[in-house]
């Protein structure tokens, strides 16, 4: 498929090859140190620094905001959003509608085909992101920020646990790129 | 939420948006082997049969093989090997998609561009209404079918009045298996101009990519019947040269009549604005290198807009490309894919085999009785009959009316919410099925879901409202006349609204 996904992807594993420290264990220096690691290490296309340790991402190319699990955001990753194309249509879930791991929680569809979207954990919708209707395109804009799908109040935090950070998600893409 | 429906995961999704399904491939049927094996041949174009033009034209070095007043004799030889998934065909093209960084993907078999990257498809679509595309549609079957047999076979397995047609007239048609009258494959046929000695009665065709192995087979087998039972002689042959099939380039867009004006040699006096739609004529275009190259084009497409298709000798289809390109500038004309190709043709109302027109379906089901004249409605009388009269005729007259009707027709829907996509149900008021969507997209022109579906006859008239069922919820659907998008054929003079 898409040469320039392909290019981006090897480039951004090539800079990115250097240990993650947690930020715990970090001095303030060493952060500021890896911080401006990490933005030098930015390629277009995905995100970086502290922000990036907060995401999560599942197989199906969904991210989830770990931040804070009253409140976590829920979208698709930019390699799908680039993937797809422009993005023509959003069904969003019911705001308070329950919600268990891997139920469909919406779609996403481009001119050429629909996907859907399933939560990464079992919860509670409690926003959804109803400028999507008016602007789909606001997922290619910005698929991993302003192009969020709904805000999810987590039930269990635990089934946070198997999902793969921005690091290990890179990877996995190209992986998925290779075959 | 609950659902008992199949969840399309965004990461199948994606496998899915590079590869766009071809036609699902039918079982290939088994090819007989007699002494009297049919002449399918492959002989380069013996093209142009020699045109009548009302000037000399000069020779141009790019003629393939030259003008021959007769076709050469008939023999019997392959076509190029079928391309497999394992082994995919590429066309004249592929290095043209390379430079342009298109996004390949497997299509029946062949590599094929779905997108470039300079327009996303919705503006690629809408590039093509508002200026002009140029599609590669190479990996499409062209074949020739001569001889004094021709017209006769191709009414066998037509319903076509292909005697009506004229010199340079053609149109869509479907080819037919005996019996249960199942569409094979549609295609477009046209008797060209020109022709030597078999004089009107050369017969260019042009048929699906997904159905090659298939229709091959098929053209075969219907050869050998229709000889076998004494029919005149026919010759089939698949256009190609070296071991190349000839390239098939599609320019469609308002402004193509003027794009190929200005690719047109000086010597060629074929007047682009009494071309009308359905005909086919010999042109002499302008190549970059300054020579001269003689094609055939037809004036028509698979868009809805005004548009023509190029049939180019395999050596000379990058050039032709090219020469359209650099001719017309990136500011009215780009390259486009089948991803527009097939949102557009959606819009234009027509059909994609494999997903709306199967075997298991007739002309009539389809809604494509047009196709057939009046003339050929019958069972009686020294008419030849087309494969499968027997059960088609019937259908043409409603049970109401005696006949034997049909219990399903395709039709046009329009789909409020969420788009409809190939396989959704199709639902009445109270939720019973009724139906299936065959194929569907958001309209990039409308801003609205179209879908082409087959539903209950009863319930298949305009303004009809149904359901359809997306992700497990009921959405409103109306019946609609298509082509959703008026189209835009060059009938001459101003164009139509």
């Amino acid at each position: 498929m898409a040469a320039v996904i392909a290019g981006s992807g090897a480039a951004a594993a090539k800079l990115l090859q250097r240990p993650v420290h947690s930020l715990a264990r970090c001095s303030r220096q060493q952060y500021l140190r890896l911080r401006a690691q990490h933005a030098r290490a930015t390629v277009r296309s995905f995100t970086s620094g502290r922000r990036a340790l907060e995401k999560k991402y599942t197989e199906d190319h969904e991210w989830i905001d770990i931040l804070s699990p009253e409140s976590a955001s829920i979208g698709i990753s930019t390699y799908a959003a680039k993937a797809l194309g422009d993005v023509v249509y959003v069904e969003l879930p019911t705001v308070d509608t329950e919600v268990n791991k891997g139920d469909a929680i919406g779609a996403v569809e481009s001119v050429k085909s629909a996907s859907d979207i399933m939560t990464p954990v079992g919860g509670t919708i409690i926003e959804v992101n109803s400028v999507l209707e008016d602007k789909p395109g606001t997922i290619n804009k910005s698929p991993e920020g302003d192009g969020w799908l709904a805000k999810i109040k987590v039930t269990d935090t635990a089934e946070l646990q198997g999902l793969m950070d921005a690091e290990a998600y890179r990877a996995f893409t190209e992986e998925v790129e290779d075959k | 939420m609950s659902s008992s429906r199949t969840v399309v995961k965004l990461a199948r999704s994606l496998e899915r948006t590079a590869r766009p399904q071809a036609p699902t491939r039918q079982k290939r049927c088994l090819t007989t082997t007699t002494s009297s094996r049919p002449r399918l041949q492959t002989k380069p174009q013996a093209n142009p049969p020699i045109p009548k033009p009302h000037t000399t034209p000069r020779p141009s070095t790019h003629q393939p093989s030259r003008h021959q007043s007769t076709l050469p004799p008939s023999a019997t030889a392959q076509p190029p090997p079928f391309p497999t998934p394992q082994n995919p065909g590429k066309t004249a093209l592929h290095p043209l998609h390379l430079s342009h960084h298109a996004t390949l993907v497997p299509f029946a078999s062949f590599s094929m561009p779905v997108s470039y990257p300079s327009l996303s498809h919705p503006a690629s679509h809408a590039w093509t209404r508002s200026k002009a595309s140029l599609f590669d549609v190479g990996h499409m079957v062209q074949y020739h079918i001569s001889g004094p047999g021709a017209e006769g076979f191709l009414e066998r397995v037509t319903p076509m009045g292909i005697r009506e047609l004229g010199e340079g007239e053609g149109g869509l048609g479907v080819l037919l298996r005996d019996g249960e009258g199942g569409l094979v494959d549609d295609c477009l046929i046209t008797r060209l101009e020109g022709g030597g000695v078999e004089e009107g009665k050369l017969f260019y065709l042009v048929a699906n990519a997904g159905c090659r192995e298939k229709d091959y087979t098929f053209l075969c087998e219907e050869v050998e019947k229709w000889v076998g039972t004494g029919g005149a002689e026919v010759h089939v042959r698949h256009l190609q040269d070296g071991g190349e099939a000839y390239g098939l380039l599609a320019l469609q867009g308002p402004l193509a009549g003027e794009i190929l004006e200005e690719a047109l040699a000086k010597e060629c006096r074929v007047d682009v604005k009494t071309w009308y739609f359905g005909r086919a004529k010999h042109i002499t275009l302008a190549l970059g290198s300054g020579e001269s190259l003689p094609i055939v084009a037809s004036r028509g497409g698979y868009t809805g807009e005004d548009g023509f298709e190029l049939s180019v000798h395999p050596s000379q289809t990058l050039a032709v490309a090219e020469a359209l390109l650099d001719g017309a500038g990136e500011d009215r004309l780009r390259l486009a894919g089948l991803g527009a190709r097939d949102s557009l043709r959606l819009e234009a109302g027509m059909c994609l085999y494999g997903h709306d027109l199967d075997e298991s379906t007739t002309p009539v089901e389809a809604s494509l009785s047009w196709i057939i004249p009046k003339r050929r409605r019958t069972l009686e009388g020294s008419e030849g009959r087309f494969n499968g009269a027997e059960a088609i005729i019937p259908q043409l007259t409603p049970k109401s009316k005696g006949g034997a009707g049909v219990s399903k027709r395709r039709v046009g829907l329009i789909v409020q919410g969420a788009p409809a996509r190939e396989g959704a149900e199709v639902v009445d008021e109270a939720g019973g099925a009724v139906g299936t969507v065959t194929s569907g997209c958001p309209s990039p022109t409308l801003g609205k879901n179209i879908a082409m579906a087959y539903v209950k006859d009863g319930l298949h008239k305009i303004g009809t409202e149904l359901q359809v069922l997306v992700r497990g919820k009921k959405r409103k659907a109306v019946v609609t006349k298509m082509p959703f998008v008026p189209s835009r054929y060059w009938k001459g003079g101003a164009t139509p609204g």
